[in-house]
């Protein structure tokens, strides 16, 4: 392996651990990182200077660091192809629960993004990862829906092109945050239903207010409020405004 | 549709006419127009029904009520009308039972003209199914409801403009005032003469999509007229239906015609390819953007009103108040039954307090037969039954109709996934509280069968109005209070120890939550009164002549020795293993038709004051068992038409083995601590 290799590994595993430490506070701060990775704080402290020189984050001293959208988009994109490996190791390897987080450690640099989606089509649109229940980030495709995607071969995708947008689900938004509605993930029935109600794909959905226990999410769409199941407010990702 | 369905016993709620198809026929042979009410959840369709109609159909605050459609009669100026109350529903497409109910009753039986009912505060929304009505082609009238809560929320909706907007009659109601009602059925009738007279399908111009998608649907179109394929539904339609890639509907033709399928398919890929969509979603969203221009057209928002039912969904989903009020609507409704019921029941048992049954041995039969046995039956229901029903039947309706049911489901989805279910599911369990017929009919708001069959188990054990009866009449009033409490909370753990085992038995992927949540609102007061005298009244009229003649029955088996040999016969099980006296076998024996009859009996053998023949463990024991033992007959019947033989047997064999572990256990343990 060469050094260029090790290095982004290494940013990749940063990155991984800066996006899920950032869903409970933005400001992620150096201690926690070093927590984390098992890694000194003076060391974290380099590398999150090296992040920053490359546009990931916003580190200022003391404090810690912030997620760039550009450092968003790659976190998310090296966290889902984690999760989704360790659906695949937990689904259809049938590796023990307890192991397949760091197998996929290993796998996740290393995977395609073609391979990335096949393997998305194998487990079918799976939305949370089997270890601790957290949800799949949504892949980088400008699609719209996941019925689209199964519908489109590997030489038509690069017609498709990468989302720019920074997509969050309405599960992560804090109450009264808004979105547009860019991308729903889900089964035909699931968005049938969604869109049904109004929820279809360029719609204004504001986020009311979110039921603690990881319960359902109260949202106002089109004059009408609804409540979503937090697995499929997990699954419906907008483009935040305000 | 529902042809193999059968008439079941007794409930109010659940007279809801399921018919065979010949016989409706007939009906509308006899009615000069056949009118069908149609729209979203919860708009207020039977509200409207019920007025027109004066039928019972159940009205309350969440959606998915009307799961069946219901028919009755209106004559109007002389004109006889037939009224269909038809599901809510939020499309056409083929996923639920509700949905394909009205889509097939819209298409086969083409009622005269379709009153399409919206919910004026949701305009928007409520249009995108008004736009699939006009695609169907079928006479149309809006019936602008709720404009009252339109109000409220500061919206001013100008119909007028609406009516031209759409080329369809509008007229604005408050159906639960009955204002407009008049106006309503006038317009109606119009239409549907208008359209006797012309015999046409109707083609509305207002709906208009977007040029690349309208140039399709028309091709598509005018192939399947080309085809001639004699099918009920309109070919515009179809066209959009089978470009959206509606299985149902896509078999159908495919079965008369493939070419239909490929070159529709073809269609569908080319809109595809431009809007990097599948084509239902094009659609919807195209449904949607219309529906958006029509309504911003027609409505004015005046001002952002913070109104008071707002403020107080701020509390009642308030992330620690919202779990006390959750709380207290499942506690408050059997406090309150208890305080006021009790309070009743106290006054009218001293009325009744000349009432003393006569020793058999020492009287003439036929005197005791009709004192102790007819008579006793009436005192009994009516100093027992009466007084808690009544305010219990106006709580529960209070409740249904305000919109806590849904923040309740709200709060508590999180909790009914560790028994496999979602937060709707809670619905039919707490309308359980009322009786398990309605609740078990009820849980068709829940989307797969597996779902239905785990809620209607966890409802078999929920604590109905007649088990709350013979929990407060042996416990509250014999032993105290808070054991009546307590055997409430008891019964709670075990629906969910038993939801959880039956999640074991019948493990499987769960559906999640999406439930749309209407504005709170004070619930009308004759709604109130109307469902709790609904209710009551068929208490009276079909439950009080079966508990006397059945109470002088018991009584006339007594008087021959009948019941010895059934009291003596479950020994064991009743004085052995559960400590009570031998005639407790009778008391459960009969209990299996109504359960209120483990109370009648015994009071038909030891008068009012039970204290006699019973001690504190006793009558614990008396209510667990009773209380757990068996789903009554009508609740047999529904499970057994609703899910089969299988299903009610198994549902009933695990009541049984529940009542008799639990209730023995409590035999056992009960001394010690008493
Ligand atoms: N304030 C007000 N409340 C109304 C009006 N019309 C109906 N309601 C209430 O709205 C609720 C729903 O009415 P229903 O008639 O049960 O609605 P539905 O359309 O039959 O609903 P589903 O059968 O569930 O589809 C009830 O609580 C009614 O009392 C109205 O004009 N004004
Ligand atoms: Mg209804």
């Amino acid at each position: 392996m060469s050094a260029k290799d090790v290095l982004s590994e290494s940013i990749e595993e940063y990155l991984e651990v800066l996006y899920k430490l950032s869903k409970e506070d933005p400001l992620v701060k150096t201690s926690k990182i070093s927590e984390s990775l098992n890694i000194a704080p003076g060391s974290v402290t380099q590398m999150l200077k090296k992040l920053d020189s490359m546009g990931y984050v916003h580190y200022s001293p003391y404090k810690g660091a912030v997620l760039t959208e550009n450092g968003l988009i790659k976190a998310q994109k090296v966290t889902r192809k984690h999760r989704l490996l360790e659906r695949f190791l937990y689904d259809v390897l049938k590796i023990k629960k307890d192991k397949v987080h760091a197998q996929a450690c290993e796998m996740e640099h290393v995977l395609s993004d073609d391979a990335e989606r096949a393997l998305c089509h194998l487990l079918e649109q799976p939305d949370e990862c089997p270890d601790d229940l957290e949800p799949i980030p949504a892949c980088n495709f400008k699609f719209t829906t996941c019925e689209e995607c199964k519908e489109r071969s590997n030489e038509e995708i690069d017609e498709v092109g990468d989302r720019n947008e920074k997509l969050v689900s309405i599960a992560d938004l804090n109450e009264h945050e808004m979105g547009k509605v860019s991308f729903i993930r889900g089964d035909y029935k699931v968005i049938r239903r969604l869109m049904d109600m109004g929820i279809t794909i360029g719609a204004n959905i504001s986020v009311l207010k979110i039921a603690p226990f990881k319960g359902p999410v109260e949202v106002s769409v089109r004059g009408s409020t609804l409540a979503l199941g937090r697995d499929i407010a997990n699954n419906v990702f907008v483009e935040q405004t305000v | 549709m529902d042809n193999q369905k059968t008439y079941y016993f007794h409930d109010p709620e659940s007279s809801r006419k399921s018919r065979s198809n010949d016989l409706k026929k007939e009906h509308q042979k006899e009615a000069e127009f056949t009118v069908a009410l149609a729209g979203n959840a919860n708009v207020g369709k039977s509200v409207i029904f019920n007025q027109l109609t004066g039928s019972e159909q159940i009205v309350g605050n969440w959606p998915g009520k009307t799961v069946e459609m219901a028919e009755g009669k209106l004559n109007f100026q002389g004109h006889d009308m037939h009224i269909i109350d038809l599901p809510g529903i939020y499309s056409f497409s083929t996923f639920s039972m509700e949905e394909i109910v009205s889509r097939e009753y819209i298409a086969y039986e083409k009622p005269d003209v379709v009153i399409n009912v919206l919910d004026a505060s949701v305009l928007e929304r409520n249009l995108f199914f008004t736009l699939q009505l006009m695609e169907m082609e079928v006479p149309l009238v809006l019936c602008v409801n709720q404009m009252d809560i339109a109000k409220q929320k500061g919206i001013i909706i100008d119909t007028k403009k609406l009516e031209k907007a759409l080329g369809v009659p509008v007229v604005p109601t408050v159906a639960v005032r009955g204002e407009g009602l008049q106006e309503l059925v006038k317009t109606a009738l119009k239409v549907a003469e208008h359209k006797k007279d012309c015999k046409k399908a109707v083609k509305y111009d207002a709906i208009e999509y977007g040029g690349e998608l309208e140039n399709r649907i028309r091709d598509l179109a005018e192939m399947i007229d080309s085809e001639k394929l004699d099918l009920d539904y309109a070919n515009w339609w179809m066209a959009i239906k089978i470009l959206e890639n509606d299985p149902e509907i896509k078999k159908l033709v495919a079965s008369k015609s493939h070419k239909i399928i490929q070159y529709a398919d073809q269609l569908a890929y080319e809109i595809e390819k431009i809007h990097h969509e599948p084509t239902f979603a094009v659609m919807a969203s195209e449904r949607y953007a219309l529906a958006n221009k029509i309504a911003a057209g027609a409505q004015i928002q005046t001002e952002i009103k913070i109104s008071f039912s707002e403020r107080l969904d701020k509390v009642l989903t308030h992330p620690f108040f919202g779990y006390i009020t959750s709380a207290m609507v499942i506690g408050g409704l059997l406090l309150w039954t208890f305080v006021i019921g009790g309070y009743i029941s106290d006054q009218m048992t001293s009325f009744f307090n000349f009432f003393q049954p006569v020793p058999t041995s020492e009287t003439d039969p036929l005197y005791a037969i009709l004192w102790n046995g007819a008579f006793g039956g009436l005192v009994a229901g009516l100093t027992l039954i009466v007084p808690f029903v009544v305010p219990f039947y106006i709580l529960l309706s209070y409740i249904e109709n305000s919109g806590l049911l849904t923040r309740v489901a709200f709060m508590m989805d999180t909790f009914m996934h560790k028994i496999g279910l979602h937060g709707k599911a809670l619905i039919p369990l707490i309308l359980g509280y009322g009786c398990s017929v309605p609740a078990i009919d009820s849980t068709r708001i829940l989307e797969t069968r597996r779902e239905r069959l785990l809620a209607a188990f966890a409802i078999t054990f929920a604590p109905c109005a007649a088990r709350t009866i013979i929990i407060l009449s042996l416990v509250a009033i014999f032993v105290s209070i808070w054991w009546a409490l307590a055997l409430y909370a008891l019964d709670i753990l075990i629906i969910f120890i038993m939801g959880k085992l039956a999640l074991k038995a019948m493990p499987g992927e769960s559906t999640s939550l999406i439930m749309e949540m209407h504005s709170l609102r004070v619930p009308s007061f004759s709604v109130i009164l109307k469902q709790t005298w609904n209710r009551t009244k068929s208490l009276i009229y079909l439950v009080f002549p079966l508990f006397i003649v059945g109470s002088a029955i018991i009584q006339l088996f007594y008087v021959l020795g009948v019941l010895n040999i059934i009291s003596d016969f479950l020994t064991p099980l009743t004085v052995s293993w559960l400590g009570l006296p031998a005639f407790a076998g009778v008391l459960l024996l009969l209990g299996i038709v109504r359960k209120e009859f483990i109370l009648l009996t015994l009071v038909s053998f030891v008068g009012t004051d039970l204290a006699l023949a019973l001690n504190s463990t006793q009558f614990i024991v008396l209510a667990i068992v009773g209380m757990l033992y068996i789903p009554c007959l009508s609740t047999i019947g529904i499970l057994i038409r609703e899910f089969g033989w299988k299903a009610a047997g198994t549902i009933t064999a695990a009541n049984l083995i529940t009542a008799f572990i639990v209730g023995g256990l409590f035999a056992h343990i009960l001394p010690y601590i008493l």
